[in-house]
């Protein structure tokens, strides 16, 4: 019997997976450039927790360094960088990968049968790639990732509130989207309908990312060269997640799914 | 006049006409309710926690949670600092 619990569960355990390789890609391909920004941070500050941005804002700090903005000193670091870039790094992507998977298992439950695709591996595909473009690629593209020591530290209140209500009506408007491309397809077909939704998803998120406020906090002196191979990281690593959530769960529902479909295919017979 | 066949949904489908792949089964919405509730609000506070704890907004004091999880945070494409 397939009940949501089904779904959850193997959400769950997809998300584990993709959490576990999540934490392989951002290890391989994530620290060097993060390791690297922490560097130039380290080097441009003589201040230790928050130094206040007024003071020497890049014009006082000393010859290669870019500015301080949190605490990495090594005289009182908290979390050594060690346990950051291994514990502390897998403890993030396991934890966001059992949510991603658990949410994404979740939304595979409610639109199975629901929206055009035919296999269990095509609607965890379908609920997971509108995941990552919704929750990640859309937001990436308005406020993209930043490395340690891009950023200033009072401005984090207005960065993370524009952030989350991007990306919150980023996540509104694919539902909505989803919703008219269900009610569309009785009249004009499947594909139409679903193309005429990206559409107006499209619309929507491109008015709203010229309203919400711009973030240019990137320091001058920041290499172009570093946050260009830390953003390509990022996004890698984000797809990494959805994509291994998706696949894996798509797998993962395959036999139950077989299962329900024999056992009620003989007692229609 | 020929139309152009589009596939409907697998739920427009009458019961005469389920082709070689069979129409995969739709759970009813009332019964997963209470799962997607409690399950999608435990879910979305541990993604807080890994996103946004000691960043903007504190549930516990001090900068332990936001250094331990830093890379993850930064990697993730969430504002950390």
């Amino acid at each position: 019997m397939l009940t949501i619990r089904t779904f959850l569960v193997r959400g769950l355990l997809a998300g584990l997976i993709a959490g576990v390789l999540t934490f392989g890609m951002a290890y391989l391909v994530g620290e060097g450039p993060v390791s690297a920004a922490v560097t130039l941070e380290g080097h441009g500050a003589d201040g230790h927790h928050h130094a206040a941005p007024a003071a020497g804002d890049g014009a006082g700090a000393p010859a290669g360094g870019i500015r301080m903005s949190t605490a990495y000193e090594a005289d009182d670091e908290l979390v050594s960088r060690a346990d950051q870039s291994t514990w502390g790094l897998a403890t993030g992507t396991l934890v966001v990968g059992l949510a991603v998977g658990g949410l994404v298992g979740l939304a595979t439950g409610v639109a199975f049968g629901r929206v055009g695709t035919r296999t269990a591996q095509g609607t965890s595909a379908l609920c997971a790639a509108l995941g990552f473009g919704a929750a990640s690629l859309v937001p990436f593209l308005k406020y993209p990732a930043n490395p340690p020591s891009v950023g200033q530290a009072d401005t984090i209140g207005a960065r993370t509130a524009a952030y989350f209500g991007f990306l919150g009506l980023s996540v509104l408007a694919v539902l909505a989207a989803v919703v008219a491309a269900r009610a569309l397809s009785r009249r004009w077909g499947g594909w139409n309908a679903a193309l005429a939704a990206g559409a107006g998803y499209a619309v929507v998120m491109i008015v709203a990312a010229r309203l919400f406020p711009v973030v240019d906090e990137v320091p001058d002196a920041f290499p172009a060269s570093l946050l260009w191979s830390f953003r390509t990281a990022s996004a890698g690593v984000q797809l990494c997640l959805w994509g291994v959530a998706g696949i894996a769960l798509g797998l993962l529902l395959r036999t139950p799914v077989r299962r329900h479909l024999a056992a009620r295919a003989g007692s229609a017979a | 006049m020929t139309a152009i066949p589009f596939s409907p949904p697998a739920s427009a489908l009458p019961a005469t006409a389920v082709p070689a792949v069979p129409a995969l089964p739709v759970l009813p919405l009332r019964q997963a309710l209470p799962w997607l509730f409690f399950a999608g609000v435990l879910l979305l506070l541990a993604l807080y926690f890994v996103s946004a704890e000691q960043g903007a907004v504190s549930v516990f004091s001090g900068t332990g949670v936001h250094e331990w999880v830093h890379d993850a945070r930064h990697l993730l494409g969430f504002p950390c600092h």
